[in-house]
């Protein structure tokens, strides 16, 4: 068990989300980073889909009721254990008593805590990802606060060996996988179905504007500003089934990049989606901060998730090694 | 005939052309890697929302697909990985949309006990208002009517219900209504629907149902599936 000992707002369970689901309304969830999450998992043995803590807000405190193994991962930031200073990437081993502190990232927007076991909630819909719109899934269906108990679940594979290593961070392993230059993220999208209906001086906009991530943005969905995209004539589009990462141009102009918690449903045309190789580091970007859009081919899309996953097997088979030392 | 795997050997790529808009094939496009969206041709009807669900049907079982999630005349199927030839893919969907029958609205009949006007169906009056009706005649109207659950979407378990009365028709609010409860029966433009979730909420309210429409806890968790068939019934009016 671990409690919650201070949770500013919005921060919630979160696996690898809840598919197979969207016939019956119920959007995804799930992490916003999945490649930490999943990094995080990997470090202490858990199983991929094991649920973990989505740390937006800041600063977090947790205090072990047991002795637990546990990582952190996503964003850059600083941390203590018992006073002393864990690294992300790391994966540490908490006696019963400590108290995990958890300070606002340097870079990057979401921490993710995972632990030996994993946490131990309930799946609804075959998901523990909190379904914050419905009221369901993770810790009753809400986001966390002080005094709430969290139950970590016991695995075998979780609980045994040696935890004190760490690994570089995905953006630090990938090759092109940081932000390249002064005008932020540069994030790969494949053409959606509306492209064509934008004058070409709107989709050279598209591509050469420097959008900023407004305050108005959160895990169902980043509206852009620094640009207006708009349609000769309106069209009007019947209700349509989206995922995350599809860029919408609602009739203002402003684009909107449909995230973890968005709707399952969407209506307004769709000028782009980002390949899910770059989901990750999107999920990462916060509000203010700057991304671009490149073009890349079904192929490229593809092809873009091989460093990904090569990435996340090297690291489960690192960690694994480690453990039995 | 014109050559359909040509056309979708295009898909979403330089001046791709609208496939199927010219004569009656689907619209096919990705969205990323791990969608695609597939939309009749053709204005709204129910033959084709019910080629729409035949094809979902189908899709459904066929490997890699995750789910065929289906909206108003179209569905979006999303796959495991991304699929090795999303040409081959494409062509085999329009083959199969030339192939299957319409599926009618064969599933169950469900019956909404509502209760009609009163606190929680405040926009009453101004439906009748801009219908030029008596408040009566609106719940009359709606509760005579029999409608279709096209798509299941949106929030959990809110059903995109087909066949309103184009006398009441009503617009979206432009400043929806902040705190509006579930079980909500609301018009929104020429649908009406049973609201899930207490929440902001655009459409009209004209009453209220205790019906759940949605239990996370179930394997089936959502009331209404694409094809069922609805009827309001009129429990109490509040005038």
């Amino acid at each position: 068990m671990i409690e919650i000992l201070a949770s500013p707002a919005f921060n919630t369970i979160q696996d690898i989300g809840r598919h197979g689901a969207r016939r019956f309304g119920v959007s995804t969830s799930g992490a916003m980073d999945p490649v930490a999450l999943a990094a995080g998992n990997a470090l202490l043995g858990n199983e991929d889909g094991a649920a973990g803590i989505e740390i937006q807000t800041f600063p977090f405190r947790l205090r072990f009721q047991t002795d637990t193994a546990f990582a952190l991962t996503g964003a850059d930031h600083d941390s203590t254990l018992a006073g002393s200073t864990v690294r992300p990437w790391w994966c540490t081993q908490a006696r019963a008593g400590d108290v995990l502190a958890i300070t606002a990232p340097r870079r990057g927007a979401r921490v993710y805590t995972t632990f030996g076991g994993g946490i131990d909630v309930p799946r609804v819909l075959g998901s523990r990802s909190t379904h914050l719109r419905g009221g369901f899934g993770g810790l009753e269906g809400r986001t966390l606060q002080a005094g709430d108990v969290v139950p970590i679940g016991s695995s075998s594979r979780g609980s045994v060996g040696r935890f004190d290593f760490g690994v570089a961070p995905p953006d630090v392993a990938i090759p092109g996988a940081a932000p390249a230059d002064d005008r932020g993220l540069r994030l790969r999208v494949m053409r959606a179905g509306e492209f064509d209906l934008f004058s070409e001086e709107m989709q050279a906009t598209f591509w050469s504007t420097r959008w900023k991530i407004s305050g108005q943005s959160d895990r169902g969905g980043f509206r852009l500003t620094g640009g207006k995209l708009t349609l000769d004539a309106p069209v009007e589009m019947r209700s349509h089934g989206v995922v995350a990462g599809v860029v919408q141009v609602p009739p203002a102009g402003e684009p909107i990049i449909q995230m973890s918690d968005a709707n399952t449903a969407g209506g307004y045309p769709k000028m782009a989606a980002v390949i899910q190789a770059d989901l990750w580091r999107l999920g990462q970007a916060a509000p203010g901060s700057f991304i671009a859009f490149s073009e890349v081919s079904y192929q490229d899309a593809v092809a873009a998730m091989a460093p990904v996953n090569d990435y996340l097997a090297k690291l489960r088979a690192t960690a694994d090694l480690y453990r039995a030392l | 005939m014109r050559s359909t795997s040509e056309a979708l050997l295009s898909i979403n790529q330089r001046n791709a052309p609208f496939v199927g808009t010219i004569e009656k094939t689907p619209k096919i496009s990705l969205i990323g890697t791990l969608a695609m969206l597939v939309e009749a041709p053709g204005d709204f009807d129910l033959v084709q929302q019910g080629r729409i669900w035949a094809l979902a049907d189908a899709v459904s079982t066929w490997p890699n697909v995750q789910e065929a999630v289906i909206g108003v005349t179209n569905v979006m199927l999303v796959f495991e990985q991304p699929p090795a030839d999303i040409g081959m893919l494409g062509a085999s969907i329009v083959e199969l949309w030339h192939r299957v029958p319409s599926r009618k609205a064969d599933g169950k009949l469900i019956e909404i006990p509502v209760i009609y006007g009163g606190e929680l169906g405040f926009d009453l009056p101004a439906v009748a208002s801009r219908a030029g009706l008596s408040e009566r005649d609106v719940i009359r109207i709606h509760s005579e009517g029999e409608y279709t659950v096209c798509a299941v979407a949106s929030s959990p378990g809110f059903g995109y219900l087909h066949g309103l009365d184009p006398r009441i028709h009503m617009p979206r609010k432009s400043v929806p209504s902040l705190n509006m409860r579930a079980g909500s029966v609301t018009i929104g433009g020429m649908q009406t629907g049973v609201a899930v979730l207490t929440s902001p909420n655009g459409w009209n309210a004209i009453g209220w149902a205790s019906v759940t429409m949605f239990d996370p806890q179930s394997e089936q968790p959502s009331l209404m599936l694409p094809g069922d068939r609805v009827r309001f019934r009129i429990d109490r009016v509040e005038l």
